[in-house]
């Protein structure tokens, strides 16, 4: 199958500035597609050149087959939900959402027909006739919403959508962001800073990071198997420990860290060789913790001192200063109510992990 | 036992520091009240009475002397006078229609100048308006008089055109319309410009992007988007251009003919060349009324705005 959106080696320069740089990407109909990354890492500048605010230095854009080269934004298939909402004031709900379809010149019954039906799915029917500043914040993200939705574009672009809304209601938007992507079946691009929603919405992630892709996956892939360290430090928390290959089986391998003078055994990676500077990579969530010497075999077992706690209700974490003065962030899920005495700072502990859990980073 | 330091000391410096205030509060309706509702009620006290050979040139409004038939003299006579009468009648007519025309004129040039200074790359935007105000900084009365030499028989404009045998005799610009409107156009652009550049200038242009990826093209989006979001800018630009011009008396007097005379120029030689202060006071208060019909019409629309 031809991918429905096709970036072929593009750049978009600023003076001397790469914000994009180089990067080519397939994106499938259908997919929820996100691109993640921090402030000023050219995600927005990649977004704007899908909807044509942005020209490109070099290299093509294509959609459903056609090269976006020179097509204004507004002959372009696609719709933007702005991170500001970009409502018209002057306007009111219903006006605002009829914008569009006017544009392109529908009969007035067929654009009230279509107005009230969006109106309907984003549950924002009784407010048609208010004033954009009239609205909640919340309310304001449907009508925008359905301003882009309703000219049924190829491909929906959303700008940090759910930036402006409070922890609670961004939730439950998420939600909603994603049965409408599914019920539309419009393909939709996501540039946000939010992993959380990133992962929860896409069907595949872009990495970002000065302007080029630092991995392209789903949100597993680049959860449990990140590439590179910027991946993997980027995405949730992780403990990474420098060192170099000592040994090299053919589904393990070991790293040996003089930091802590130990070596730790992780699962093999292809292209190295002995002696190369990698990183082994561990998540929080993957390191046992316990006060008495745990029964295991085979795994390597850290000691060390607990300096910090936070409880965060559902979970627990740990921040571990081994003997060495590196410093391990644990985190374990509070299952049961516990009547034991919890881990508390200054108690020694044991750590460790399963040799599959680790991963090995040669960036 | 320590006493508190006397809270009638604390009570006496709060209630002068209340008093302060309350002075700064009405500061600004003193100084309206000292430098325009009275000298306006000198005006119209004068407007009301009849003109006398005499210094000042009108009777006295209230006569206390003994022999005296009456106490009272007003008439309304001056503002019957200047109604009925078909010159001034026509006057000011002809200034609302020159104010009107030159408003429009103003709009239209200074509407793209502000749109473009404020699209023009921020650390450039200063210098350009600075560009617009510089003018200020030389007298009014001596840029009119140098457009005389532009527009004179032997001026630069046409010794231009005759140079470039694009006319064989020099055209009339002197002393017509064209001149006044080329005055006032000159002269006024900045009150045009710095307000719109202000509105202009505060849009959201993701707005105008919201447009465009909603398939409006570029003429489409500023009409439907950028006009109507800098029209509390239009409309104090025009206020700013359109009131003074209707009285503008240098102008008018410098490069206008005399067969489209303006209200500033008649109420100027009513007042010094007939010495009739009544009836040039009658004009006055008359043009004031017509002018506060634009305003009123500002306030009623800011109102409207402000309740939606």
């Amino acid at each position: 199958m031809k991918p429905f959106i096709q970036f072929d080696d593009v750049s978009k320069h600023f003076g001397d500035f790469a914000a994009v740089d180089r990067v080519s990407l397939d994106i499938e109909e259908g997919e929820f597609f996100s691109i993640l990354g921090g402030s000023g890492c050219g995600k927005t500048t990649l977004l704007r050149i899908l909807a044509g605010f942005e020209e490109l230095s070099s290299g093509r854009m294509l959609i459903d087959g056609e090269d976006m080269s020179g097509i204004p934004a507004h002959r372009r298939p696609v719709n933007m939900m702005f991170q500001s909402y970009a409502l018209f004031p002057h306007m009111n709900v219903a006006k605002n959402i009829a914008y569009g379809l006017k544009q392109d010149g529908l009969e007035p019954a067929d654009i009230d027909a279509r107005v009230t039906r969006i109106l309907d799915l984003v549950q924002m029917s009784e407010f048609a006739q208010r004033k954009p500043r009239q609205l909640s914040g919340g309310q304001q993200q449907r009508v925008a919403l359905a301003r882009a939705l309703v000219k049924q574009p190829k491909v929906l672009l959303l700008d940090e959508p759910l930036a402006a809304l409070d922890k609670k209601l961004r939730q439950n938007t998420q939600f909603e962001l994603a049965n409408i992507q599914q019920k539309t079946g419009i393909t939709f691009v996501l540039v946000t800073h939010d992993q959380e929603e990133a992962m929860m919405l896409s069907s595949r992630i872009a990495v970002m990071n000065r302007g080029q892709f630092s991995q392209v996956g789903t949100p597993s892939e680049i959860y449990e198997n990140p590439q590179n360290r910027f991946t993997a430090d980027f995405i949730g928390s992780i403990n990474l420990f420098e060192g170099n290959v000592a040994a090299l089986a053919e589904t393990m391998m070991t790293v040996s860290v003089p930091a802590i003078d130990e070596c730790l055994t992780a699962p093999a990676i292809p292209d190295v060789n002995i002696g190369d500077p990698v990183c082994l990579a561990i998540r929080p969530e993957k390191i046992w913790i316990s006060r008495q010497a745990p029964d295991t075999e085979g795994n390597t077992i850290l000691t060390g001192e607990v300096v910090d706690q936070g409880y965060f209700g559902n979970l627990s974490v740990y921040r571990v200063r081994l003997p060495s003065g590196d410093m391990v962030q644990v985190s374990t899920q509070n299952r049961v109510r516990s009547t034991e005495r919890a881990i508390q700072r200054e108690d020694e502990v044991f750590i460790h992990w399963e040799c599959t859990s680790a991963v090995v980073l040669k960036e | 036992m320590n006493k508190t330091p006397g809270y009638k000391g604390l009570l006496a410096v709060n209630l002068s520091a209340r008093a302060v205030n309350r002075g700064l509060l009405w500061s600004p309706y003193l100084w309206l009240l000292l430098f325009f509702l009275a000298p306006f009620a000198i005006v119209i006290k004068i407007s009301l009475s009849e003109i006398v050979l005499a210094s000042p040139p009108y009777q006295p409004m209230f006569n206390w002397a003994e022999d005296a038939t009456q106490w009272f003299n007003g008439t309304l006579e001056n503002y019957l006078f200047v109604l009925r009468d078909r010159l001034y009648l026509y006057t000011f007519w002809n200034s609302i229609q020159t104010a009107a025309i030159s408003t429009v004129l103003v709009l239209l040039l200074g509407y793209p100048m502000a749109y473009a200074i404020a699209r023009a790359p921020a650390d450039k935007q200063g210098l350009l308006l600075m560009l617009v105000i510089i003018p200020f900084w030389t007298s009014f009365l001596l840029r009119i008089y140098a457009l005389t030499g532009l527009l004179n028989t032997h001026g630069v404009i046409n010794n231009a055109l005759l140079g470039l045998q694009l006319i064989d005799q020099p055209l009339q610009l002197m002393y017509t319309d064209f001149a006044i409107y080329i005055g006032i156009v000159y002269s006024y652009l900045p009150f045009m410009i710095l307000p719109l550049y202000a509105t202009l200038e505060r849009l959201d242009l993701s707005l105008v992007d919201a447009a465009s990826d909603l398939g409006a093209g570029p003429l489409r989006s500023f009409v439907d988007i950028t006009l109507p979001l800098s029209l509390p800018g239009i409309i104090a630009g025009c206020m700013l251009v359109f009131i003074p011009a209707m009285g503008e008396f240098v102008i008018p007097s410098l490069l206008g003919g005399a067969e489209s005379p303006m209200i500033g120029r008649v109420l100027y030689d009513e007042f010094f060349l007939n010495r009739d202060w009544p009836v040039s006071s009658a004009i006055a208060v008359v043009l004031l009324a017509l002018l506060l019909l634009p305003i009123a019409l500002l306030r009623h629309y800011q109102a409207k705005e402000a309740e939606q």
